[in-house]
């Protein structure tokens, strides 16, 4: 995946609404009316935001002709998640140690007598 | 991987300059401020497993600043640098970060807020970093000091879900 592309997805995952709209999809799928539902926003505006996300390859249309039920497409998050275990690696590692030193330090404490 | 444990670290990107971590510690909060603070504490965790330390060397008062530098695995010296400007021992910290190697450290610093609270003897360490842009957001999110493991999409739901959740 190329930055460039990574961009896209983030910037398509910068949105609240555009969130919340993927976390109805980890569900399962769903049309646009019950998608637009939760929202207090007009069919134009939620159109807008799945435009966005489709264009990002985050979500994808169902094939039925009447109601073209929108589903997560898993691919480019995955991407994202993954870019960002490499950031989690670096503080788990640190903050484990941390976590370990931490039970050192107290127990120097209680031989200080302090 | 441990995902499951109760101490686990969480991160999320509230918005598209920011990265929050949050993780708890066994331990009091002075104890983990302390460990967060001092120097010649900081060197005994911060950085990857298989870093060699160079330097440690921090002046933790408003104005003061920070310098960590480590030997990533492959020996090439990764340096970070900042200014603390607001010290508030045990509860709180703001200090600057400065990846400085060009073209990172021309740039306007990330500016880091860690606060400490301490709930039955443990400690819950929350830093939230803004970066001036959202592609050095990206980028930091994509220096690894390894391959990541694959992530599973149980976590990514729970990710997507807390991320709306916090926003609204």
């Amino acid at each position: 995946m190329t930055p460039d592309r990574l961009s896209t997805t983030f910037a398509a995952l910068a949105d609240p609404t555009r969130r919340a709209i993927l976390a109805r999809l980890v569900l399962g799928q769903a049309s646009v009316t019950e998608l637009a539902a939760p929202f207090q926003m007009s069919m134009p505006a939620v159109s807008k935001h799945l435009k966005v996300l489709e264009r990002a390859g985050l979500i994808a249309r169902g094939r039925e002709a009447q109601w073209r039920p929108r589903r997560l497409d898993g691919e480019p998050l995955r991407d994202v998640a993954e870019w960002m275990e490499q950031y989690r690696s670096f503080w788990d590692e640190s903050f484990d140690r941390l976590d370990d030193y931490l039970q050192e330090m107290k127990k120097e404490k209680k031989h200080d007598g302090r | 991987m441990m995902v499951d444990r109760e101490s686990a670290m969480k991160v999320t990107l509230p918005s598209d300059r920011e990265i929050v971590m949050a993780r708890a510690f066994n331990a009091p909060r002075d104890l983990v401020f302390e460990a967060w603070t001092r120097p010649e504490h900081v060197r005994n965790w911060w950085g990857p497993r298989n870093a060699t330390k160079v330097l440690f060397e921090a002046d933790v008062r408003p104005g003061g600043s920070w310098r960590y530098v480590i030997l990533n695995g492959e020996g090439v010296e990764v340096p970070f640098k900042g200014v603390y400007q607001e010290v508030n021992p045990p509860e709180r910290l703001v200090y600057t970060e400065t990846y400085d190697v060009e073209p990172f450290n021309s740039g306007d610093p990330a500016l880091n807020t860690a606060t400490f609270t301490e709930e039955g003897g443990r400690t819950l360490v929350t830093v939230t970093t803004v970066y001036p842009t959202k592609e050095i957001r990206d980028f930091v999110l994509g220096t690894g000091m390894e391959e990541g493991a694959a992530e599973s999409y149980d976590r990514l739901a729970e990710l997507l879900v807390e991320l709306s959740r916090n926003k609204r």
